[in-house]
């Protein structure tokens, strides 16, 4: 491939590549996210390849594996283009009927749409399911457009158009200007508006300058930017190289968490081709501007997504987070000045230079402009990605969106901004989801994570289960943060365990207090936000848990016991036969008792245990009624 | 340790030399080639990259993606992320303690199995989730985790 010299020479090869392109000619495009990819959408693509060549039809379809469209939930999702038909949950054995029904003969299959269980009527197009057609896709609407392994598809969308104009017809300092007219933040957490961000590292003193993209997604239940890397990853590269010329940058970092290998594949893909296109190395698109990327993987630590703490590992040390007395957008990787943003942060810039600030701006609510992935999961009906202007209410993210609880449950919080964030109840669904809002609820924005709970969650063992992650991924470096969180987590076990005791509320919010003013970084510094979150909306459930030792959703192992109510057992073995630990003594004819001291108290029974009967109860706050006597424990069976 | 395996610690480390900040690729490579990282490749870097051996050692020690001792042949990762823990995953964790006799971050005597927890792979919507090797498991319950770790031979 010769080098793109020019703005002119990337138009003159994106006619090309759409001159032998036929609109209409069909396309198959299966997402090979990782979601899919574990529901087995590896062998649907073979499936669906293998179909193909025995119809004689290759040349005359094309066959798309595509980055995450967002609704995993329905995974495999195969989309038929032009047309747009959606296809969900689909198997290897579908791809033959696919093929010559929807293809060959253009008729849609039925079993295959998607149902929209508000009207229980089918959906033929894409574009119809509630799921998609409530979001503002703007960044993750192209994953499903093309193939992240192939530049030819993201030119032929008008990829690196924003790059050329940047470069050929905009100066740094225009370029600047521009981000911060459309007053993004930083999509990382923080909300830092990232113009500013640019401008400081570009009027600090010190040569190199370096740019870097924060792809260490480690809150758990966030996996937006995952999808970004995987899916789109030419568009994270435009982004930041147009950053590092408004800048003034020649070097980047990529930094992709261990947990996503297949990010770290697309990105290292993308990043040879853009270099044998001439779109990074020397003299880009003959402006005279240089800029190389290379791709640092992480190795598992949560910590080393805090900004100075991802430095120091890109410079090949711990990556522990040091006192930031000095901006690491003055001293950051080997004291340079550096200038980290989030995956998302960087992916908008083509856009906003594209379509230009004021069309951002528009975008949103004031102060909190354009767009937020969010990773709708949990006790949610859609699980997925959701793509919304900011400013948009938890209400319709969840309900119009997210298609509500399943099971017919009830709401009780969602969860927002990872483990530093903070559980927001049900009062609250109407409030708008943006940086400062979720601050005022307690909570934060975080990367976009929104884990969704319901009734049966126990919000102590929340509390309890972030304090826990925290405990583990603290680096220890600094006393507040390493001595504190463990204390708290102390605490919060021994209440769910049923040692708790008056007064532990109250050294609960001390210890927070501490914790969140003294620690060294914002690991530390949010760690209490679990805490004080649901002590403020859910104390009551702290306090059954102390003073009656009752876990209301009986989530609390420690305090809850199975029992089988004698009256309602039909003594059909199930339970007992699925118990895997034998605790359950019973037979044929003989009522079941659960043995209190074999129990381990996995739940297995009372999942399993038929409808019709429900016969197995979950106890907590009170004692076991003790079991039935040998005589009590024959079934007498009414003969018909 | 065998000289095989000291060989691949050097072809890895003839891919870094001369470049900086290397440490944690190097040694993530030889964990994803070797499955652990020895004592003795450790030494090697030491006297080949000229850094001393604590330093490395610390890197080593910190991170998660990198093990000091020998893992087993399967590597049980269950994932105990946020919309797994609230969909069942410390049941599926304490199903699969019980069944392989380990705690999380062990490895089974035979070195068949290692079972890790691991907070959230991004597949959110299959939750709970479990991975054997490279196999993605989604939906599971307690009394399916025994026919995923029979199943691997």
């Amino acid at each position: 491939m010769p080098k793109l010299n020019s703005a002119t020479e990337l138009e003159e090869l994106r006619q090309d590549i759409l001159s032998k392109r036929d609109p209409n000619k069909r396309c198959i495009a299966i997402c090979a996210g990782t979601g899919c990819l574990a529901l087995g959408c590896g062998k649907v693509i073979t499936a669906f390849k293998e179909e193909v060549r025995k119809q004689g039809l290759e040349g005359k379809i094309d066959i798309r594996e595509t980055g995450c469209p967002g609704f995993c939930e329905n995974g495999t999702v195969v989309t038929i283009y032009p047309e747009g038909i959606f296809y969900i949950k689909v198997m290897p054995e579908d791809a033959t009927e696919i093929i010559s029904q929807t293809i060959i003969e253009k008729k849609v299959i039925e079993r295959l749409l998607y149902v929209d269980p508000a009207t229980n009527e089918k959906v033929v197009h894409e574009k119809d399911v509630p799921f998609y057609k409530y979001q503002t896709r703007i960044l993750i609407g192209n994953n499903s457009k093309l193939d992240p392994k192939s530049m030819d598809d993201y030119i032929a969308l008008g990829g690196y158009s924003a790059l050329a104009k940047a470069l050929s017809h905009m100066t740094p300092e225009q370029v600047l200007e521009e981000v911060k007219k459309s007053n993004i933040r930083g999509r990382g957490g923080g909300g830092f508006p990232a113009g500013r961000k640019w401008e400081s590292v570009r009027n600090a003193p010190g040569e190199p300058k370096y740019v870097i993209v924060n792809c260490d997604e480690g809150d758990p239940g966030a996996f937006m930017n995952r999808a970004l890397m995987e899916g789109n990853p030419h568009s994270v590269l435009e982004g930041l190289t147009i950053g590092a010329y408004a800048i003034g940058s020649h070097e980047g970092f990529i930094y992709v968490r261990a947990e996503y290998p297949l990010a770290v594949e697309n990105v290292g893909i993308a990043i040879r081709q853009a270099e044998e296109y001439g779109l990074l190395g020397e003299n880009i698109f003959g402006s005279g501007f240089d800029f190389k990327v290379k791709v640092h993987r992480g190795a598992g630590a949560f910590v080393s997504g805090e900004s100075s703490a991802l430095m120091t590992a890109i410079e090949g040390r711990v990556g522990e987070p040091r006192p930031k007395y000095v901006h690491t957008s003055e001293k950051g990787i080997w004291d340079s000045p550096s200038c980290l943003n989030n995956v998302e942060t960087w992916a908008n810039v083509p856009l906003i230079i594209n379509n230009g600030a004021d069309w951002f701006d528009s975008i949103g609510s004031e102060r909190n402009t354009g767009t937020k992935i969010f990773s709708l999961v949990g006790k949610v009906n859609n699980t997925g990605l959701v793509e919304v202007p900011l400013g948009t209410s938890l209400q319709h993210i969840i309900y119009k969106i997210g298609g509500g609880i399943p099971g017919g449950k009830k709401f009780k919080a969602v969860q927002t901004g990872g483990p530093s964030g903070g559980c927001i109840p049900e009062k609250f669904l109407d409030a708008p989801v943006d940086y400062d809002e979720l601050a005022k609820l307690g909570a934060i924005m975080g990367s976009g994570g929104m884990i969704v709970m319901d009734e049966d969650t126990c919000m102590v063992d929340t509390a309890r289960y972030f304090l826990d992650f925290l405990a583990d991924e603290s680096c220890g470096k600094c006393t507040p943060c390493r001595e504190g969180i463990r204390q708290m987590l102390g605490i919060l076990t021994d209440i769910c365990e049923g040692r708790g005791k008056e007064g532990d509320i109250e050294l609960l919010e001390e210890l927070a207090e501490v914790v969140k003013d003294t620690s060294l970084c914002a690991l530390g510094g949010t760690a209490p936000n679990p805490i004080l979150t649901t002590l403020r909306y859910f104390r009551d459930e702290y306090k059954a848990h102390i003073e009656q030792k009752k876990c209301p959703t009986f989530v609390c192992k420690e305090l809850t016991s199975y029992y089988i109510d004698p009256a309602k057992c039909e003594a059909c073995l199930i339970c007992l036969r699925n118990c895997p630990v034998g605790a359950i003594d019973g037979g044929k004819g003989k009522i079941h008792v659960i043995d209190q001291s074999k129990c381990t108290k996995c739940g297995t029974c009372f999942d399993i245990c038929p409808d019709r009967f429900n016969a197995i109860a979950r106890i907590s706050g009170e004692p076991v009624p003790p079991p039935p006597s040998e005589e009590e424990r024959v079934v007498v069976r009414v003969e018909k | 340790m065998v000289t095989v395996e000291l060989d691949k610690v050097d072809e890895i480390i003839d891919r870094y030399v001369g470049e900086e900040g290397i440490l944690i690729q190097l040694l993530l490579d030889i964990q994803s080639e070797l499955n652990w990282i020895p004592k003795e490749a450790l030494e090697r870097i030491s006297e080949r990259l000229k850094i001393p051996v604590s330093q490395i050692y610390r890197i080593a020690s910190f991170y998660k993606a990198m093990s000091l001792t020998p893992r087993g042949r399967h590597i049980v990762n269950v994932c105990l992320g946020t919309a797994c823990h609230v969909r069942g995953g410390p049941r599926i964790m304490d199903r699969a303690k019980q069944i392989l006799g380990i705690d999380a971050g062990e490895t089974t005597p035979d070195m068949k199995f290692t079972l890790e927890r691991v907070n959230c792979l991004g597949c959110c919507a299959l939750g709970p989730v479990v991975v054997v090797d490279r196999d993605y498991h989604g939906k599971i319950t307690p009394a399916k985790v025994k026919e995923i770790i029979e199943t691997c031979d």
